[in-house]
């Protein structure tokens, strides 16, 4: 049960084979007996979540099922979800009941799905390997000593520890791709506009987006079906028809032009995971793709861009947690200012005041013209360099991180190293555009078998044949179905 | 461009986060490789080069004027760290 997809848990929810009741509660002792190690999740709720898997079976015993109802799904702590804790991985917040429901919370909670729980992440999504979280690292249940990547960290070993049916993820700069390659999962980050960021606790607003993160490229779909859609709420959603995400599964790869961009394969990328995506392109040539050399020359400069705007709009969007309206207030302080000061000196940890203060730098008088302005014109340079290579390519592939997970505390004081994590994927939200990581294969390392993704970029809008891509392979190979030992 | 430790303090203050001499010292390194990594972007001319906010050619949407949101300021005050008379209390500002 524990590895059915999301369709055949919803055909043995219709067919009374279990109930939602009893699959929750199969989630719920899963996560008592691994949570205390893995830390994937920061809050549970057991009342909450099996309130709403009651619902979901007197749903399903009316006939009015959707494809996710009664299915337990994990929500990233990112999101406000009434009633929950929503702390976004931070002390600031640790106070903090969300009052009302994000529109993600609110599709899944329509759709019927039970929210089973908020997933341990980086503090306000910053940060490569979960370790900047303020409830604590989460353990790779590939291996214990290893990281699980970030900032969707919590969210990926769930998934991968079969302690929930599937999650949601947020991805600003690799944050749902970057965590699918290191625990051997499936990760989408749409488009950007397509799914409405109300109440998914702001980072940097421009580039954020979230997506499904689970087994297979089928359970995104069926995710993607939910979660996407226009949203008055935001001021950034795009005003499109709904789609139907799993209307290419199915359909062969014959012709399928793949891009693969030199500047992927150079220097940075290790030999183990080179090697392991290479094969997947090989099995991609078995499916009937054509493959094409492409060049994205500025891909070296998209972390310095990022690095820009992501800090700058991030010191804009944390300035709003000043101990006033909600989330953390120093105990003791001398007036107003003093108040705000200490609040969030104590409320944000090293990561998060660390980027503020980059933003805050490069946003100060004299300042702009030289960093925030000169990352907007690179940034565009790099979304051009992709309109180019979709000229010539249908979908680009190539790794999602440059190696497989690092061991917990190996890059920790080292933001540099760390930002290089992101390496492949920085790019993809820089310009706007779809990427999914899928597991392609694993790779020996120190002895053990670690998980490697593959990355799939689309062109503006193509998840539907992304999702198709993913699929095709997903049904010659079996790497999504494996699971760690020991769960 | 290379930062001192009181730029850092100067920064800090700016960002409203409250640092001490060690943490601005200790922060200074880390800030300066971060800022060396961001100048890489010098070396690239862009002249010419529109700056990209978005990539979707979309416009700001505009709505009525009209009130579309219900009164749930019980709900937002139950969890504000101090509050009195339905209004936010802080230190006083006004002499």
């Amino acid at each position: 049960m524990i590895n059915s997809s999301l369709k055949q848990l919803g055909a043995m929810l219709q067919a009374k084979q279990i109930s939602s009741t009893e699959l929750t509660q199969a989630f719920l002792q899963r996560i008592d007996d691994h949570n205390p190690e893995i830390n994937a999740y920061i809050t549970i709720d057991a009342e909450r979540s099996l309130a709403q898997a009651k619902a979901a079976d007197a749903r399903i015993a009316a006939g009015n099922a959707q494809p996710l109802t009664g299915i337990p799904i994990a929500q990233k702590d990112i999101f406000v979800a009434n009633g929950w804790k929503t702390t976004c991985g931070s002390k600031m917040l640790d106070n903090f009941i969300g009052p009302y429901d994000a529109t993600v919370i609110k599709l899944f909670d329509q759709a019927g799905a039970v929210n089973l729980g908020k997933t341990n992440m980086d503090e306000f999504a910053m940060g490569s390997s979960n370790e900047t979280s303020y409830y604590g690292k989460v353990q790779n249940p590939w291996d214990r000593t290893r990281v699980p990547g970030g900032s969707s960290g919590g969210s990926a070993a769930a998934v991968a520890a079969r302690l929930c049916a599937a999650a949601t993820g947020t991805d600003t700069g690799g944050s749902i791709r970057q965590p699918a390659s290191l625990c051997g999962l499936s990760g989408l980050k749409p488009t950007y506009g397509l799914v409405s960021r109300y109440g998914m606790i702001a980072f940097a607003s421009s580039l954020d987006q979230a997506g499904p993160m689970a087994k297979s490229c089928e359970d995104m779909a069926l995710m993607m079906n939910v979660m996407t859609g226009f949203d008055e709420r935001d001021s950034t959603s795009l005003q499109r028809d709904k789609e139907d995400y799993e209307r290419e599964l199915g359909k062969p790869l014959q012709g399928l032009r793949v891009g693969l961009p030199k500047e992927f394969f150079a220097d940075g990328l290790s030999s183990e995971v080179a090697a392991v995506v290479e094969s997947a392109i090989a099995e991609y040539r078995k499916l009937g793709a054509e493959i094409v050399e492409i060049s994205l020359p500025n891909t070296q400069l998209s972390i310095p861009v990022y690095y820009v705007l992501a800090p700058a709009e991030a010191s804009s969007n944390l300035s709003r947690f000043d101990g006033v309206r909600y989330g953390h207030r120093a105990a003791e302080y001398d007036d107003l200012l003093d108040m705000y000061c200490k609040s969030r000196a104590e409320g944000f940890g090293a990561e998060v005041k660390r980027r503020i203060l980059i933003g805050t730098y490069v946003l100060s008088a004299g300042y702009y013209d030289a960093y925030y302005l000169k990352a907007q014109q690179i940034r565009r340079l790099i979304a051009e360099d992709f309109a180019k290579a979709f000229t010539q390519c249908d979908v680009i592939m190539g790794p999602t991180a440059p190696g497989t997970a690092f061991r917990s505390g190996e890059k920790a004081n080292d933001p540099v190293a760390m930002y290089l994590e992101d390496l492949y994927t920085i790019a993809v939200n820089l310009a706007g555009l779809p990427g999914m990581s899928i597991p392609a294969g694993f790779a020996s390392v120190d002895g053990k078998q670690l998980p490697v993704g593959l990355q799939v970029i689309g062109n503006y809008f193509d998840e539907a044949r992304m999702l198709n891509v993913g699929h095709a392979y997903q049904q010659v190979t079996d790497w999504h179905t494996r699971m760690p030992e020991g769960l | 461009m290379s930062l001192s430790s009181s730029d850092v303090k100067r920064i800090a203050h700016l960002a409203r986060i409250e640092v001490s001499d060690e943490e601005a010292e200790a922060t200074l390194q880390k800030l300066s490789g971060i800022l060396g990594l961001i100048e890489q972007m010098q070396a690239v001319d862009t002249t010419g080069i529109v700056p990209m906010s978005h990539s979707q050619d979309v416009v700001q949407r505009l709505r009525p004027d009209v009130v579309t949101e219900n009164d749930q300021r019980a709900a937002f005050q139950a969890i504000a760290p101090a509050v009195e008379n339905g209004l936010y209390l802080v230190p006083k500002v006004i002499e």
